[in-house]
Order: structure tokens, then C-alpha cells, then sequence
């Protein structure tokens, strides 16, 4: 004999049961949900200051009292155009920052690559480490050490005495673009390592049964494909030297845009901030540039 | 919609949220003001209550509140915590463009301040500071007439602070690399000085004051009349003077210290400089051979006061640590430690070379006479001319940086 059995009472749904099938059913809200606090805080805190310090490059500083005015201006923006002063150094900087990353590509692509195609496995994580290790160091610290080997009675000198050279000094730009190769040459050298580890063998030696030289091969085949590589390592080598004034106050005595920035921080901010926008804009720029020429991939 | 454009539409419109969320903060954070307005009418505390217990920030020139923490056996803070249970901590600047700054990005941080006259006004105008009664500080009486009552601690009558001390910027050499011994700021300062590159100069807009208490004496017909007051023909006459330094200049410095490495390895041989640098140098363990010198066409100096916070909570700590800090002995111990003028005249008698107050010049009003204090140019003249506007302390920022390329 059958019967029908009576149907399970639901039991009433809580308020989270009825929450949660509710979210189940749109997933646009759920995943909004999840990703608003992090995003959220992100992008309140990042774009948030930007926009503060967007804001301020509008105002301007009241010359008695010393406080800021808070009425929009367009004052920051004439002085930087018109002054000689800004478009020098920041050409200086741009200059510099070219310079170190021509540098840094240099000297980082053949360390970059014995790593990646010639070293064993065993010397590979060595000198691997090795790249790495001044990165351990405080920067300060670094800084401040080659300043004592620039410095008058410094290492360098010692070293170049007999030979009847001195070094650069601890004054003009040759100290700083000493400073900053060394600094960011970790920072070259594992993005153009990873990029050349990724080129499979086979391409090279299908180049050399196409009868290509070493150089040749070199030329037209590793160049192009480590190429958004070095981009990409460049886009740590450029924007690190635009934007720093620690290393130009450490071992000499010429002004970046960081340090134009840094002493108006504290005398004019509306300024400092207006003249913040310009590194911004050519960091923007060279991003674009970046991407198009691969190097978000090569990252 | 796939699934990747549901997602896009959802990422924009978290974005757009959270941007409309910024915007809202930052109209938020730009219509209340927590930078204080000019106090109008003011009027100092009437009376002190206790101190136990009540903590001290102090904004001081390296120097002026030794704690033990450079050298131990160098400590005028420890013994005043004894006795009045304050807590003090020090915090030190290099200029006094750093130290505004440093107040103005936190107003309530620092409870008392030792300003020169470059940064005093611009405090009192800003309302950073709260007059001074000072019927409360006892020491007050014995501080030198000279320096009461100037116009960089006093407005309109109202005292605003407790004088320091004085001193001169002075010119500093190392003596195995410079001779003869120079008695002109001509070597720092002339094209063909053989020193290319080997001048330490101080680096704040307030050393175009410097430049022209040189032209000053060389180029009279300028008719400046005090190095704070410069028109638009003197204030470029003295530009033109930097610019024409500028190749001679290896070091620009704010902090002590690297003024001190750069002599120390002979970087430089030539500076302005401070008393209390040359003292640390020839102090060390190898001492670096070192001479100072006040030239004879003058010098800038410094003339400090002690201010207090307008909206300090420890305000009867503050008074009594500025008390401390202008009494006698202890007076007496910074101007050694230093190298300056001790502001208490009692000072005097109590330093440990008898003959401190005579070396700095303490009683000796005319050695002032060509000695100006740092002081912040103003538009309107501060030398009293009305015929004319000076450049104010913008324009010497401005051209501050243009000088330094």
C-alpha cells in the first residue's frame, strides 16, 4: 500500500538563509560585496590622496600669514610654464632618468644574460642571490656609502690617485647617475632575466639552421623578443630616478624635481603640489609607451 | 551580458561609488579648517597651575635641549624632569623654513618652539603662538635689554616670547687647505676666488640676507640698509651675487651634520656655519683643524625666542620649561655648548670659561651693530622706507631655487 507521504515542513528561512539564496541569485552584488572593501580602501586611500594633492595645486599661499588660500588659481601652473627654473630641472631629471635606465640596460643584459642561458643551475641561484642581496640593505645606507666612496678622502680617489684621475666628486650629476645605476640595477636585471629564461631554446637553434650567426641571432632574434623585458625593467629604472631627491641631496649638491618638491613642500605647498603633477604626467606617458611596446606582459 | 562584461559593469560601478565616496571626503576635509586664525586681541594666561605629570614637546635648534641622548655628561632636561615631573622630548631642525613646516603640518604637535626671527613672525601671524605673560617667567627680568622687546618676538606691544640667546653666522675654514687666513667674505663670494667648488653655504632663501650684507659693504652705492629690506634693484643685485657663487659652491647644507662630514674629509674648506659645528669638529677624537672668523663686513645671525603653542594642553609645563631653559645655569650651559651669547645677563658669571661672555660678544653692543638677525622680509619695508616695496619672503623662495638651478 502506498501512500502519498506528506511533504517535509520547510522550516521558515532565517534572515541570513534568505540573505545568502538572495546574493546566491545575483552574483553582480555578491562580487561587489567582495571586492568593495579592498578595492574600495585602495583606491579611497591612493586616488583619494591624488585627488587631494590634485586640489591643492590650485590653491595658492597667502605671503603674510602663510597659510594656504583655499580659492581655485591657475597661479602654480603660469609660474612653472613661465619660470626657466622648473623646465631646467625637470628637463635635468628627465635627462638623468634616460640616462640611468640606457645604463642600466647596458651593464643588466649581459648579467641578465649568462643567467639565463649560460650559467648552471647551482652558479644561477648563487649569483641570483647576489643580484638580489643589496636589496637587503636599507637605502639610506647605500646612499650614504657612496657618498663616503665619492667624498674627497673616499675610496675612489685612493684608487685613482696613482693613476694621476680624481673622481667625479661629490658635486654636479656624475655622482648621482653613479648612485642611482647602482641602486636600481637589481630592479633591470630580474625583469630581463625572466625575459630571456622564457625564449625557448628551439628558436635559436632553428636561427642557426637558417644559417645565423651568433650575432645575427642576437640581433634579430633574443633583441626583439628580450625587448619588453628591458622595458619593463626600464619603468622601474625611469620613474625611481623622476621621482627621487634623496640620493641628489646624499652625494651632490644639483636639484631634481624631488628636491624642488621637497623644499616647497615645506614653503609652498600649492606649488610643490602643482609641480608634483608634471613627474605624474610623464610617468603617465611613459606607461602608455610601455604598454604598447609589450612590457605589462614581460612584468 | 557575459560574464566578463558583468563583471566590467560591476568593477565601474564600484569605481564610480568609490570615487563619489573621495570626492565627497575631500569636499569634506576642504571645508573644515584646522589651521588656526589669527588671534585677534590677544591676551596671555593669567596664572600657572601644576606641572606633575604633563608631557612636553620641544621643537628645538640642535643644541638647545641636550637630554643626555648626544652626550651624557651634556643634560639640562633630566634634572628640570626631576624636579617638576614634566616628561620633555626634543625634536631637532636644520632650518627655519623646516620648522615651520614642521608646525604647520601639526599644529598641536609641538608645545614649545625656539623660533629665529625668520620663523617667529610668521608663527605669530599664522596663530601658531599665544602671547607670553612674562610676569610668569621669573628669569625673564635678568635677560639682557638688548634683546627684549625686538620686533621679531614682540608685536604691537605684546610680547610673544622669551629671548634666547644671539649668535653670528660665521665664516669657517679649514686651516690646512685655506691661507691666509681670510678676513672677507670676498673668498666665498668673488669670481676669482681660488676655492672653485669648495664653499659650504647654508641652504634656505635666508642666505640671500647674506649676500647682501656683502654688497653692503663692497657695493655701497646700492644704498641697502638692512639685508631684510631689498627692493627690486637690490634684491637682484644680490641674485646676480649668488649666481655668481654658484660655481664656487660645493655644498649646500641643512643639517649640521653633513656640513661637518664635508670639512671633516676636506669635500669643502670653506662655509658659513655656526659656532657650535666648529666647537664639534675640534672636539672629536681626531680633531679636524678648523677656524672660525666673523668678517669684517658682517654677518647674518640669529637672535632666538621661546614660543608656545596657542592651543597647547601643558601650557604650565611650558612656561616652566622656558623658565628652566633662560635661567642662569642652564642659559649658561647651551650658550657654551653652542657657542653663543647667553641671553640672561647672570649667565655670565657662571659659565666655565670666565671668559665666554667677552668671546660672544654678550655685553658688547657693538659688536652687534653689523650683525642681522634672521628675520622674515615682509612688503613693506622692514628697514621702514616707504617710498618703495620690498621683495617679501615668497619672492626670496622663488628666487632661492632659481639661484640653486
Amino acid at each position: 500500500m502506498t501512500t502519498a507521504a506528506p511533504p517535509i515542513p520547510q522550516p521558515a528561512p532565517s534572515a541570513v538563509r534568505r540573505l545568502t539564496s538572495w546574493l546566491h541569485r545575483h552574483d553582480r552584488v555578491r562580487l561587489l560585496l567582495l571586492i568593495s572593501l579592498p578595492v574600495g580602501g585602495l583606491i579611497i586611500v591612493y586616488f583619494g590622496s591624488l585627488l587631494i594633492l590634485f586640489v591643492n595645486a590650485f590653491w595658492t599661499k597667502d605671503p603674510f600669514t602663510s597659510l594656504i588660500v583655499r580659492e581655485l588659481t591657475l597661479d602654480n601652473f603660469v609660474k612653472i610654464a613661465t619660470t626657466d627654473v622648473y623646465r631646467v630641472v625637470t628637463l635635468r631629471t628627465v635627462g638623468m632618468a634616460a640616462l640611468v635606465t640606457v645604463t642600466c640596460a647596458l651593464i643588466a643584459f649581459p648579467i641578465a644574460y649568462y643567467l639565463a642561458r649560460i650559467a648552471s643551475p647551482r652558479k644561477r641561484g648563487v649569483l641570483v642571490v647576489a643580484v638580489l642581496m643589496p636589496l637587503w640593505a636599507s637605502y639610506l645606507i647605500k646612499a650614504y656609502s657612496w657618498r663616503i666612496i665619492l667624498s674627497e678622502d673616499g675610496v675612489l680617489n685612493s684608487l685613482l690617485e696613482p693613476l694621476g684621475l680624481s673622481g667625479p666628486g661629490l658635486t654636479g650629476e656624475a655622482p648621482v647617475w653613479i648612485t642611482f645605476v647602482y641602486l636600481w640595477l637589481p630592479y633591470m636585471i630580474l625583469p630581463i632575466y625572466a625575459g630571456l629564461e622564457r625564449i625557448p631554446g628551439s628558436l635559436l637553434e632553428a636561427s642557426s639552421d637558417l644559417g645565423g650567426h651568433a650575432w645575427t641571432t642576437f640581433r634579430r632574434v633574443i633583441l626583439p623578443l628580450a625587448f619588453p623585458a628591458v622595458v619593463a625593467g626600464s619603468i622601474f629604472t625611469f620613474s625611481l630616478t623622476l621621482g627621487d631627491y634623496i640620493v641628489p641631496n646624499t652625494v651632490s649638491n644639483v636639484q631634481f624635481i624631488g628636491n624642488v618638491i621637497q623644499v616647497n613642500q615645506a614653503q609652498n605647498l600649492p606649488l610643490a603640489a602643482a609641480y608634483s603633477l608634471v613627474p605624474l604626467a610623464i610617468m603617465l606617458l611613459y606607461l602608455l609607451v610601455a604598454r604598447r611596446l609589450g612590457a605589462f606582459e614581460a612584468l | 551580458m557575459s560574464i566578463l562584461e558583468e563583471g566590467h559593469r560591476t568593477m565601474k560601478i564600484g569605481r564610480i561609488a568609490t570615487i563619489a565616496a573621495t570626492a565627497a571626503l575631500v569636499v569634506a576635509a576642504c571645508s573644515s579648517g584646522s589651521t588656526p586664525e589669527p588671534s585677534a586681541g590677544p591676551t596671555p594666561i593669567a596664572s600657572l597651575g601644576a606641572t606633575e605629570g604633563q608631557k612636553i614637546n620641544v621643537l628645538a635648534w640642535p643644541g638647545y635641549v641636550e637630554d643626555g641622548s648626544y652626550d651624557p655628561d651634556v643634560d639640562w632636561v633630566t634634572p628640570f624632569e626631576t624636579e617638576t615631573g614634566c616628561d620633555v622630548t626634543v625634536q631637532t631642525f636644520g632650518t627655519s623654513d623646516e620648522a615651520y613646516s614642521l608646525f604647520t603640518t601639526n599644529p598641536e604637535q609641538f608645545d614649545v618652539i625656539s623660533a629665529s626671527g625668520d620663523a617667529s613672525l610668521r608663527l605669530v601671524r599664522a596663530g601658531y603662538v599665544q602671547p607670553v605673560n612674562v610676569d610668569l617667567v621669573p628669569n625673564y627680568a635678568d635677560i639682557f635689554p638688548a634683546l627684549k622687546d625686538q620686533p621679531y618676538n614682540t608685536v604691537d606691544g605684546v610680547h610673544y616670547g622669551i629671548p634666547h640667546g644671539r649668535g653670528s653666522n660665521l665664516l669657517m675654514r679649514r686651516t690646512d687647505q685655506v691661507s691666509p687666513a681670510p678676513d672677507s667674505w670676498s673668498v666665498m663670494f668673488e669670481a676669482d676666488s681660488p676655492y672653485k667648488g669648495k664653499v659650504s653655504i647654508y641652504d634656505a632663501p635666508v642666505y640671500i640676507a647674506d649676500a647682501a650684507v656683502y654688497l653692503m659693504a663692497t657695493k655701497p652705492d646700492l644704498n641697502i640698509k638692512n639685508p631684510y629690506a631689498l627692493d627690486d634693484t637690490q634684491f637682484q643685485a644680490a641674485v646676480d651675487l649668488l649666481k655668481q657663487q654658484k660655481p664656487l659652491v660645493g655644498q649646500y647644507w641643512t643639517d649640521y651634520l653633513k656640513q661637518m662630514d664635508a670639512f671633516r674629509a676636506g669635500d669643502v674648506s670653506l662655509g658659513t656655519t655656526w659656532q657650535v659645528i666648529t666647537n664639534l669638529l675640534q672636539a672629536e677624537d681626531t680633531p679636524v683643524p678648523v677656524d672660525v672668523v666673523k668678517p669684517k663686513e658682517g654677518a647674518t645671525g640669529w637672535s632666538d625666542t621661546w614660543m608656545i603653542n596657542s592651543k597647547t594642553k601643558n601650557v604650565d609645563c611650558a612656561y616652566a620649561f622656558v623658565n628652566h631653559l633662560v635661567s642662569p645655569e642652564t642659559n649658561a650651559a647651551i650658550a657654551e655648548w653652542f657657542g653663543e651669547a647667553p641671553g640672561n645677563s647672570k649667565s655670565c658669571a657662571l659659565t666655565a670659561d670666565p671668559n665666554h661672555c667677552d668671546i660672544f660678544h654678550a655685553n658688547d653692543d657693538a659688536f652687534w651693530q653689523d650683525v642681522w638677525y634672521w628675520q622674515t622680509p615682509e612688503t613693506t619695508c622692514v628697514d621702514g622706507r616707504t617710498d618703495a616695496t620690498c621683495k617679501g619672503f615668497d619672492d626670496w623662495i622663488n628666487a632661492w631655487t632659481e639661484i640653486k638651478g
